[in-house]
């Protein structure tokens, strides 16, 4: 297992491939990608998921679903540096030519599932229209408990996500069938197209609606990796109770113009603003 | 020319009476089948699959939307899923999660729908669905089906259960007279002439196809030789059919339980406008809502009777003339 300096190093360079993705098409949602990638990070590259780049459709495996879509450019960098694609393929993002069979591109402006004739290999579902992977995410894990499989089903959603009422009758089922191989992961940027989600429809008390829903809840600081480790390590060790991880983050970590500015949800970066990005990701601290 | 019969005096029986015992013998040859319901399973009939294999039946309650997205996510992994509720909480609510979990990526889901159309009755214009075909026929990757009784009912179910796509099968709430052959074969994208004639076309499904045969049969005393087609498979649709009969009558008319808008109607008229133009008459509910009141007594206020239809087939051959 890699140690926290060198997962740390990994999302840099998954930073740099955000914004250069985005950048590149001219279109595309750095915002809340930033704020996912540190958790997705220590998912995919601390040990906790389980997956084999190379038998895709392995039966076993952990399933993740970013029912965020709009945060792909996280998911796709990810899905590469894990080995499922080819990192040139990230340059066929939201283009039309790409590497699906029929030379159209599998990396959709949102995820499709690798079973659909244009998605992209190590995703579990198709996502983009919010509300919808939690609901998805207990199908999964339920056909597994029923198949006697030991795989957990992650799924992370947005903050202004649960703003959608299928998230509640989601969260409502899955206390109620205690599924505790459902690790879902909250992404708490604060943060909306049309700005605060506090002010314009608050979602909080998180913490108190998900126990009263019946899950066993985290609340973490979603770019301390420490914390993130710690969390899903306890994830995995609760027994009768479906879990989730209340992760708060800033929305555009990283680059310091996009940090907690809604403006940044779902725009590109000019030639100037994309040079300053970069020149910011290689230099500073990690 | 087929024996003439009287619809009145045949076996009726509900598809959903049917779809429950045809859920049961599938869940014992398919190990991997699972049913999904919210909280009207005993309406549907879904409750003798719950009682025959708890294990395997989820009821979401009174959630349409994660019952879609439930039945989206067992379907991912491989295995056949049944998800059924009323046609106008499964197809009308969720529709946008049908779209773009089961459409999208033809998943191996059969969302079976049933109370569709007016014949709901007593409950009103709210849960009557008269949209349900259109809504389903115009999403991409989907397969529509309306069975015209029990018999057509379980040989769609023991065909489409092992195709591997997304279907919506849509059954009414009341007894159908059983019009069918035990020996009949279902076969996606195909029609069945059940009488042949030449004067007029009635192609129609469900509950119609029944009314349409009648209306057939007392139509021959006028001297009129209405030729009779159910077209049970919406999507993918008998286009070769629908334009052998065009020329072979020279007058067509549609009869659905449904709205004239956007369901079978709108099907033939598209194939028909596109091949060959023909008269077109389409018989179903008006662009209207319904009402209360008993099933067939709602229906006959709406014309979706033998002599609603007889007026509609008599319209086209006016028409025909001209």
């Amino acid at each position: 297992m890699r140690d926290i300096q060198e997962l740390k190093e990994i999302a840099r360079e998954l930073r740099i491939d955000i914004i250069t993705m985005v950048y590149n098409a001219q279109s595309g949602h750095p915002g809340g990608s930033l704020s996912a990638i540190d958790i997705l990070t220590v998912l995919y590259f601390g040990g906790f998921l389980r997956y084999d780049p190379k038998n895709p459709w392995w039966e076993n495996r952990d399933r993740f679903i970013l029912s965020k879509g709009h945060a792909s450019p996280a998911l796709y960098s990810v899905l590469a540096k894990a080995g499922y694609i080819p990192k040139e393929e990230l340059s066929t993002y939201r283009k039309i030519k790409g590497f699906a069979p029929d030379g159209y591109s599998r990396l959709q402006g949102h995820p499709a599932w690798q079973g659909n004739k244009h998605g992209v290999p190590g995703a579990e579902a198709s996502t983009g229209s919010l509300g919808q992977g939690l609901s998805v995410a207990i199908g999964q894990a339920l056909s597994g408990r029923l198949a006697n499989k030991d795989y957990k089903v992650y799924v992370m959603l947005g903050d202004g996500e649960v703003q959608e009422g299928m998230t509640w009758e989601a969260a409502m089922f899955a206390g109620h069938h205690k599924l505790d191989n459902l690790i879902a992961i909250l992404d708490n940027n604060n943060l909306q197209i049309d700005g605060d989600v506090r002010q314009i429809v608050n979602i909080h008390p998180l913490k108190e609606k998900y126990e009263a829903f019946g899950w066993h809840v985290i609340e973490i600081d979603g770019h301390d990796y420490q914390q993130i480790i710690d969390a899903f390590t306890q994830a995995n060790q609760i027994k009768g109770k479906p879990i989730m991880i209340v992760a708060h983050t800033v929305k555009g970590k990283g680059v310091s113009f996009m940090e907690n500015n809604f403006k940044w949800h779902g725009v590109a970066p000019s030639k100037e603003e994309y040079e300053i990005a970069i020149q910011e990701l290689t230099s500073g601290g990690v | 020319m087929a024996e003439k019969i009287d619809i009145n005096k045949l076996p009726k029986k509900a598809l959903r009476d049917t779809y429950g015992e045809v859920l049961v013998e599938l869940g014992k040859i398919d190990p991997e089948m699972v049913v999904l319901d919210a909280d009207l399973s005993e309406s549907t009939r879904t409750h003798k699959f719950h009682v025959a294999y708890p294990d395997r039946f989820f009821n979401a309650g009174i959630a349409e939307q994660n019952l879609i997205g439930i039945a989206a996510g067992l379907a991912y992994t491989g295995r056949t899923v049944y998800a059924s509720s009323f046609a106008i909480f499964i197809a009308g609510r969720p529709w946008e999660i049908i779209r773009q979990q089961i459409a999208y990526n033809k998943l191996n889901v059969k969302l079976v729908a049933s109370h569709g159309g007016v014949s709901v009755g007593q409950d009103g214009a709210s849960h009557q669905m008269n949209e349900d075909v259109s809504l389903m026929r115009t999403l991409p990757n989907m397969n529509v089906i309306v069975p015209a009784d029990s018999v057509e009912m379980e040989k769609v179910l023991k065909k489409v259960h092992w195709i591997k796509e997304p279907f919506y099968i849509r059954m009414g709430r009341e007894k159908f007279p059983v019009i069918l052959p035990e020996n009949y074969e279902f076969e996606l994208g195909k029609g069945y002439v059940l009488k042949e004639g030449k004067d007029v076309s009635v192609i129609a499904c469900g509950v119609m196809v029944s009314m349409a045969l009648q209306a057939a049969y007392e139509l021959e005393d006028e001297g009129i030789d209405v030729e009779v087609i159910n077209m049970s498979s919406i999507k993918p649709i008998d286009k070769d059919l629908i334009i052998q009969t065009a020329k072979k009558t020279g007058a067509v008319v549609t009869s659905e339980e449904h709205s004239i808008i956007g369901g079978l109607g709108s099907a033939v008229a598209e194939v028909l406008a596109e091949n060959y133009p023909t008269i077109l008459v389409r018989h179903g509910v008006e662009d209207r809502f319904g009402i209360s009141g008993p099933a067939w007594e709602v229906m006959e206020e709406l014309g979706l009777s033998v002599s609603g239809l007889k007026k509609k087939i008599k319209e086209a051959l006016t028409k025909k003339v001209r």
